[in-house]
Order: C-alpha cells, then sequence, then structure tokens
C-alpha cells in the first residue's frame, strides 16, 4: 500500500484542501449579523434557507466515515452492510413528522440544543443534563472516526507513513488537516461548514457519478461483478464454519437487518450535529421541504455501497477494510481523479467533524456551564465559551485516535449509536405530549443506557471479545436484533410504568415553559419574529 | 391564542390519513425484509435485493412530496379558515 507517495494525487488533493481553508475562513463574513450571541457562531444566525440546509445537512449525515465504511461492510460481509439504505430512506418519514415541531418550539423560545427543548419542556435540569451529557459521549468518537477517514486517504496516498516511522512525521498531516479545521471553525463557527459543504457534496456526486459508470464498464458489467462477489462469499470462514458472508440475508439475518435498519434510523436525529444542522434553517417549511430532496443523498449511499462489490471484484486485497474503497479508487482511476476522490473523502471528514465539535461545545455550554456554572452568563460569554469547548473537543477527538487504536474508536461510536437513541423518548416523546414523567423518563434512560453498554459490552466477534458488534439475541424474543432498540424498547417500558406510578403518587412534574401553540408556529406567524435578536440567554428558565 | 377559532376542523380528516399513508409505506416496505431477501430477478446484472432497495428511495422520495404538498394544502386551507373566522369576529363586535 505504501509503495510511494502518490504525487499528482497529493497535489491535487492539497490544492483541494487549500481551497476549502481559504472558504472556510471567508465564510465568517458570510451573511454576517452584528450580534455575539450563540445563535451567530453556533447556529449560523438561523437563517439558512432550502439549499444551505441541504447541503448541510448531507454534508452533516453523510460522512467520511459513511464513505469509507458502508463499502467496507460490503466488502467484508456483503448484504449486511447494505442495512444503511433503507435506514436512510426511513429518515425521512421521520424527519417530516417530529423536527419541525422542535424547529418551532426552538425558534419561540430560543433554545440552541436538544437539553435546552428537554429542560425547558420538563422543568428538569437533571434530565436536560443526561440528555447533555449523552450527547456529547456519543459525539466524540463519532469525531475520531472523522479522523480515521481522513488517514485511510493519507495512507493509500503514501503519506501516512509505514508503521516504522517516526509517530511525529506519520500524524504531521492529519495535526495540520486538524489544526486547520479547528482554526476556522473557531473563527466562522457553523458558517464555514456550511460553505464548505457546497465543495465537499459537489465532488463526492462527481465522483460516485464517475465511479458508478467507470468500473464498473472497466470491470465488465454488474454481473461479472456480483459473480466474484458471490464466489468470495460462499467461501468457508474456517474460525466459524460459516460462509464469510451473503449477497442476501439469510432467513436468521432479517431481524438484524430490519432492527439495525429501524435503531439506526431513529438515533440518528437525535445526535446534536443533525439537530444543530436543523435548527440553523430559516423556516419550518425549509426543515419538510429538505426532506423531499434529502434522500438523492440515499441513492449516492447505496451507488457508493455497490463499490464494496466492485473493490471485491477488482481484486483489492486490504487487510484493513476501510482501506478497500480508497485503494480501489487508486487501482481503477488516472492518478489526477484519484486525487479528486480522495479530497471528496478528506474534505467528507471535515465538515462533521466542524459540525459535531459545534454542537457538542453548544451541548456543554447551554447545559452545562450555563446551567450548572455560570447561570448569569451573558450571550457573549456563551460564544466564547463554546468556541473554546469546540477546540478542546478536537484536541480531544484527535488524542483519542493518536494514542488509542482504532477499533476503540469504532467500539465507541458503536456504543454512541445505542446512547443517544436513549435521548428519544425525552425529546420527540415530550415534542408530542407531556404525559410521560421527569422522572420517569430520567430512570428510563438510565436503563437503556446500562442495558446497552452491558449487552455490547458482552458481544464477542472472531477478532475481539468485546464490542465483536452492535445486534445480540432480543430477550423475549430469541431472533438476533440490534442493541440500540432493544434497549430503547426497555426504556420506553420503563418510562411508561414509572410515569403510572409517579402520577398515582403525585410526583412534582416540573413546570412547563412552552404551550400548544409553540409547536406549530412559524416565522412570520404572529408573535414569532422572522429574525430572532440576541436570543442567546434569559430566554430559556 | 386568546383569539381561538371557536369551530375548528376536526384532527383526522382524509387528507391527514393520505398523509400518514405516505409517511408509514415505507417503514412497512423496508422493515418487511423477508418480501425483497432474494437474487431474482435481476436488473443489469444487480440482484433483487439491492436494486428493490434503491428503487424505494425513489418511491419513498415520492411519498414524501406527495406529503408535503398535502399537508401545505391542508395548512392553507386551515389558516383562511381563521383568518375568516377572526374576520367575521372582528366584523360582530
Amino acid at each position: 500500500m505504501n509503495d510511494g507517495v502518490n504525487g499528482v494525487a497529493l497535489a491535487v488533493f492539497i490544492f483541494f484542501f487549500i481551497a476549502v481553508t481559504v472558504m472556510g475562513f471567508l465564510a465568517a463574513r458570510w451573511r454576517r449579523a452584528e450580534s455575539d450571541s450563540l445563535d451567530e457562531w453556533g447556529l449560523g444566525g438561523r437563517s439558512f434557507g432550502t439549499w444551505v440546509t441541504w447541503f448541510l445537512l448531507g454534508g452533516d449525515l453523510y460522512t467520511a466515515y459513511t464513505f469509507v465504511a458502508v463499502p467496507a461492510a460490503i466488502y467484508a460481509a456483503g448484504a449486511a452492510g447494505f442495512f444503511a439504505v433503507p435506514y436512510t430512506i426511513l429518515v425521512y418519514p421521520l424527519i417530516f413528522t417530529f423536527l419541525p415541531r422542535l424547529w418551532s418550539v426552538s425558534h419561540k423560545h430560543g433554545y440552541v440544543t436538544t437539553s435546552d427543548f428537554v429542560r425547558g419542556r420538563f422543568g428538569s435540569k437533571g434530565l436536560s443534563l443526561a440528555v447533555a451529557i449523552t450527547g456529547i459521549l456519543a459525539t466524540m468518537p463519532y469525531i475520531a472516526l472523522q479522523l480515521v477517514g481522513i488517514q485511510a486517504v493519507l495512507d493509500v496516498m503514501g503519506v501516512g507513513g509505514g508503521e516504522d516511522t517516526n509517530w511525529f512525521i506519520k500524524d504531521l498531516p492529519l495535526l495540520i488537516a486538524f489544526g486547520v479545521l479547528a482554526a476556522y471553525t473557531y473563527s466562522s463557527g457553523l458558517r464555514a461548514p456550511a460553505l464548505i459543504a457546497f465543495v465537499k457534496d459537489t465532488l463526492i456526486y462527481i465522483v460516485i457519478a464517475v465511479a458508478i459508470i467507470y468500473i464498473p464498464i472497466k470491470l465488465g458489467g454488474f454481473d461479472e461483478i456480483f459473480q466474484a462477489a458471490n464466489e468470495k462469499f460462499s467461501a468457508t470462514n474456517e474460525a466459524t464454519g460459516k460462509p464469510v458472508g451473503a449477497l442476501v440475508p439469510g432467513d436468521a439475518g432479517t431481524w438484524t437487518y430490519a432492527t439495525l435498519a429501524l435503531g439506526s434510523a431513529l438515533a440518528l436525529f437525535m445526535y446534536p450535529h443533525s439537530i444543530t444542522a436543523t435548527l440553523s434553517s430559516r423556516s419550518r417549511d425549509v426543515i419538510r421541504r429538505n426532506t423531499t430532496i434529502l434522500p438523492l443523498y440515499s441513492l449516492m449511499l447505496g451507488l457508493l455501497a455497490l463499490l464494496g462489490f466492485m473493490a471485491i471484484a477488482a481484486g483489492v486485497k486490504v487487510e484493513n477494510g476501510q482501506l478497500a474503497i480508497p485503494q480501489l479508487f487508486e487501482d481503477m482511476f488516472p492518478d489526477w481523479f484519484t486525487g479528486v476522490a480522495f479530497a471528496a473523502i478528506g474534505i467528507g471528514a471535515l465538515v462533521p467533524a466542524a459540525i459535531m465539535s459545534i454542537a457538542a461545545a453548544n451541548l456543554f455550554t447551554r447545559n452545562i456551564y450555563r446551567d450548572f456554572i455560570r447561570p448569569d452568563a451573558t450571550p457573549a460569554q456563551e460564544t466564547k465559551v463554546s468556541k473554546l469547548v469546540s477546540l478542546l473537543v478536537k484536541v480531544g477527538a484527535l488524542a483519542f485516535v493518536l494514542t488509542m487504536d482504532k477499533t476503540v474508536a469504532i467500539n465507541f461510536q458503536l456504543l454512541g449509536g445505542i446512547w443517544i437513541l436513549q435521548t428519544m423518548p425525552a425529546l420527540v416523546g415530550g415534542l408530542f405530549t407531556r404525559w410521560f414523567h421527569r422522572w420517569a423518563l430520567l430512570a428510563g434512560w438510565a436503563v437503556g443506557m446500562i442495558y446497552g453498554t452491558v449487552a455490547a459490552y458482552g458481544v464477542a466477534s472472531p477478532t475481539q471479545a468485546h464490542f465483536g458488534g452492535s445486534s445480540k439475541e432480543i430477550p423475549g424474543i430469541g431472533e438476533i436484533g440490534y442493541i440500540g432498540l432493544t434497549a430503547f424498547v426497555l426504556n420506553v417500558v420503563v418510562t411508561v410504568v414509572l410515569t403510572f406510578v409517579l402520577k398515582a403518587l403525585k410526583a412534582p412534574e416540573g413546570i412547563d415553559e412552552t404551550s400548544p401553540e409553540d409547536y406549530t408556529a412559524d416565522a412570520g406567524d404572529k408573535g414569532v419574529k422572522v429574525e430572532l435578536p440576541t436570543m442567546g440567554a434569559g430566554s430559556g428558565h | 391564542m386568546p383569539d381561538a377559532p371557536e369551530v375548528s376542523p376536526p384532527v383526522v380528516t382524509p387528507v391527514r390519513v393520505v398523509i400518514a399513508l405516505c409517511l408509514v409505506a415505507p417503514f412497512v416496505a423496508m422493515l418487511w425484509v423477508s418480501s425483497y431477501a432474494k437474487a431474482d430477478p435481476t436488473f443489469i446484472g444487480i440482484p433483487f435485493f439491492y436494486w428493490y432497495q434503491m428503487l424505494w428511495v425513489l418511491i419513498s422520495t415520492v411519498l414524501t412530496m406527495i406529503a408535503y404538498q398535502l399537508w401545505q394544502r391542508d395548512q392553507r386551507a386551515r389558516k383562511a379558515l381563521r383568518d375568516s373566522q377572526d374576520l367575521s369576529e372582528r366584523a360582530s363586535r
């Protein structure tokens, strides 16, 4: 793999990287309002229209790691990895149903994070803290994985250095990339990734369009590709005595497939970075309109997944499955286009990493710093803290990747998905009803977190004793299913039962500062200002 | 809202049922995995399992678009009704 540096590809890669860096810094002046509030830095002034939101959400949700990991899963095991497609299909009807409500209530009360909403709705700082901590914990490894995506590209280009190179030289390119990212996120806030997302997605679409036409022609058509894949998957795995993979999931695999798709779809919009991108949109309508154009990304993801089969047919042999797709590109494309493809993946890591660090920083500032440390913080102070924390979060993720094994990041990301799903009853439940009791929600959350963590710890794989995968036998049903979804069901059961108990005991319900019409308010309606002035502080008590 | 309309249209209407169906259909189709876990018929060499799910990306997009259009119309109609009630209320004062 590391047989020399691919000079042409590297030059093209560096060109694009410098271009987006300049854009990142210039973004600070884009649609700038004269205000120091967290709305400006952390939500781009809540001003983004349909197209900016589309690029931002697309750039946010379909990360470099997705581009590397989804085809890598297909390359390794076949059909099971394709669950990403039904997963992204199911996301949009869900968004359509609940996100406009979250947008409205957040706009009305100046909420910046999901925890802001939970505190306002249930009058519970404890529940809001639980949601905030879950969000931060789930986001950190996700940022780390973006680095893994950049590393894969650098490795294949030959600039990652071999295992025997000095660690500093080896990691220098990654350090530079991250330093630059941190600097423009600090100065421009959410506007930087929003602007860079245009470049990222344009590059990605070009690369996918070319790859999906050019590579099959070179390999002799899809018939040949799937034949080669079939041969590979019917071979027997010596460790387990079962076939290594399958082109079509067998009867035993259907539960796993369906629960993974559903669980992941439910979890996606609980992630702080998805919410940040959503709340930055200008109106309620922008979100609904986006659910009709965002599926274009799902189509792209499906095509991308097929690249995993192409890697098999092209005879790509890599120890680390994550390198399969970068290697396929290098083998198949002329050098200059390899550079374009790698730039697409590299920039594809920067956009979500920026949004994720902003989202995590907002959670810390609003729901830990302001709620527990400095209740009287001014909007300007909030913004300052958020900026600093966004730096810290990135340094943390970098340290994580450099000091620990890559599998640790992957394990944590897997856990993160399970954890973040446990905030759903409080958030989505809260958007539609005030029936749930705040303490019951907290207890349900705790049960879901504990069950999910313990169950995931107990999953062994041929290569790992713990955290070997994300699915396990569902208690009572006996089929293999996604742990996150099982934990979620437990969570809901506990929440419902305890709500009945607590209501019978007349436990204090907490004050709800929202009213029913807040959930349907739109920009321009009576009592809702089109442009929010400084709503940073003093709005969400 | 202090001037809430006295007569409000029902919460469940035929249009809203259609919207709900549009949004639920992808879940039924995608979670019923055994309905599409097969290799044949293939399309330009791609097994059924894969092209069928990709086709559903398009189908679900169309369904969401329909839901969006119907919802817009529903909201506009309700708003018009509210406004006319507001007006008649003011006129009667």
